[in-house]
């Protein structure tokens, strides 16, 4: 593990103004993976896009956790049909 | 600069009340929202109407000021002199906020709102640190660009960038560029730059992985007796001995011939020769009678 590509759960938190139950409630839905280290518990920095979204959807918009999921599950479908289509149009 | 009926903008009446407010902002919101509608710049702007309503009408002091005002704006002369010195003031303090990456507060207000409230809004969650959008781009380039390394500049939503295309880029790779996509909110990281690769290939070369193949062809002669050729690699001529009684659709590998390998400067996969023989066309006489020869001695062996 390269603990450069990690930022504590807890830090997260801290920046983002987010409960620690928030972050363990998507880790139980299965929407985040947690690394944990030497007894602290770790997200991936790559996710905090992801993170970031989640997090609007949830304080903003009042979308309770499988709303998240669903939500989630949608849009990576979606990106995936608009990476099909930019790939298909570069083909014509 | 016209007037705006943020009651309309929320499809409520102007006698709902707080509960009514959330209510109707939180609906249009889960529809409207950036994250729910990726790329779709018009859910955008009604996102950012829809905001700026409930900006309004969800604060008792800015609702209050709109109903007295709101309609008559126009003639509001002493309190809009009064507001625009206040938000003098506050930009002069660099205190105004905009719209800005991943932040979907959804601050960019109308000339409207400015003019009766200023520039800045609540920003409920502002305080938090967002990290920029990533950007995601597709550079197309030709097989012949990717086989050394190069430098090229890209423009990118109006930024100029030089990068390093390392030699050995496959096509469809996708490569980050760390800080390069949108700028972080209230002091966030940047977001990051993701560069599809393209490769056109216009070549008679084809390419698997780091290895290339190609056919060449071969006069029957050369093919039964054996010699040397001159063959095309991707970066020039090579001379390459034939063994006698080369079939058709053998294949030799030259190695080190083929494609350099991604970051790993010096190594180059092999390039692999398939040999198509050509039989002769329009014989003479002589060679007819060669060749019938030819024929009797392999089949009688005499």
């Amino acid at each position: 593990m390269e603990i450069e590509n990690f930022i504590p759960a807890k830090y997260f938190c801290e920046v983002y103004k987010v409960d620690a139950s928030f972050v363990d409630s998507l880790k139980d839905y299965g929407l985040i993976t947690i690394v944990v280290y030497e007894e602290i518990e770790y997200i991936e920095k790559e996710k905090l896009n992801e993170l970031e979204k989640m997090i609007r959807l949830h304080y903003d918009l009042n979308i309770n956790m499988e709303g998240i999921e669903a939500i989630s599950h949608l849009l990576n479908k979606i990106d995936t049909l608009q990476q099909e289509i930019n790939a298909l149009k570069s083909r014509l | 600069m016209e007037f705006i009926d943020y009651y309309k903008v929320l499809e409520l009446s102007n006698t709902a009340n707080e509960a009514e407010i959330k209510k109707a902002y939180r609906k249009l919101a889960r529809k409207y929202h950036p994250d729910l509608n990726p790329n779709d710049a018009n859910a955008k702007k009604k996102f950012q109407e829809i905001n700026e309503a409930n900006e309004v009408l969800s604060d008792p002091e800015k609702r209050k000021k709109y109903d007295q005002y709101g309609k008559d704006w126009k003639h509001a002369d002493e309190f809009n002199n009064y507001k625009r010195s206040q938000d003098n003031k506050q930009q002069s303090e660099g205190s105004s906020q905009q719209w800005g990456g991943g932040d979907f507060s959804g601050e960019d207000f109308s000339d409207f709102f400015g003019s009766m409230f200023g520039r800045q809004g609540n920003g409920k969650r502002s305080q938090a640190k967002y990290r920029g959008q990533d950007f995601n781009a597709e550079l197309q380039l030709s097989l012949r660009d990717v086989f050394t390394t190069h430098k090229q500049t890209l423009t990118v939503n109006g930024k100029s960038i030089r990068i390093t295309i390392p030699a050995g880029v496959e096509n469809g790779q996708v490569i980050k560029i760390s800080g390069h996509g949108g700028e972080g909110v209230n002091g966030g990281p940047n977001g990051d730059l993701y560069i599809t690769f393209s490769i056109i290939n216009n070549t008679n070369f084809k390419r698997e992985g780091n290895n290339l193949f190609s056919d060449v062809e071969l006069d029957l002669y050369t093919a039964v007796l054996g010699g040397d050729i001159t063959i095309d690699t991707f970066d020039g001529k090579v001379k390459l001995p034939v063994k006698a009684e080369t079939q058709n659709g053998m294949k030799v590998k030259l190695k080190g011939k083929g494609f350099p390998v991604y970051k790993r400067e010096g190594e180059f996969g092999d390039l692999y020769v398939t040999f198509k023989i050509n039989t002769p066309i329009n014989l003479s006489e002589k060679e007819k009678e060669l060749f019938k020869e030819l024929s009797k001695i392999r089949n009688n062996g005499n």
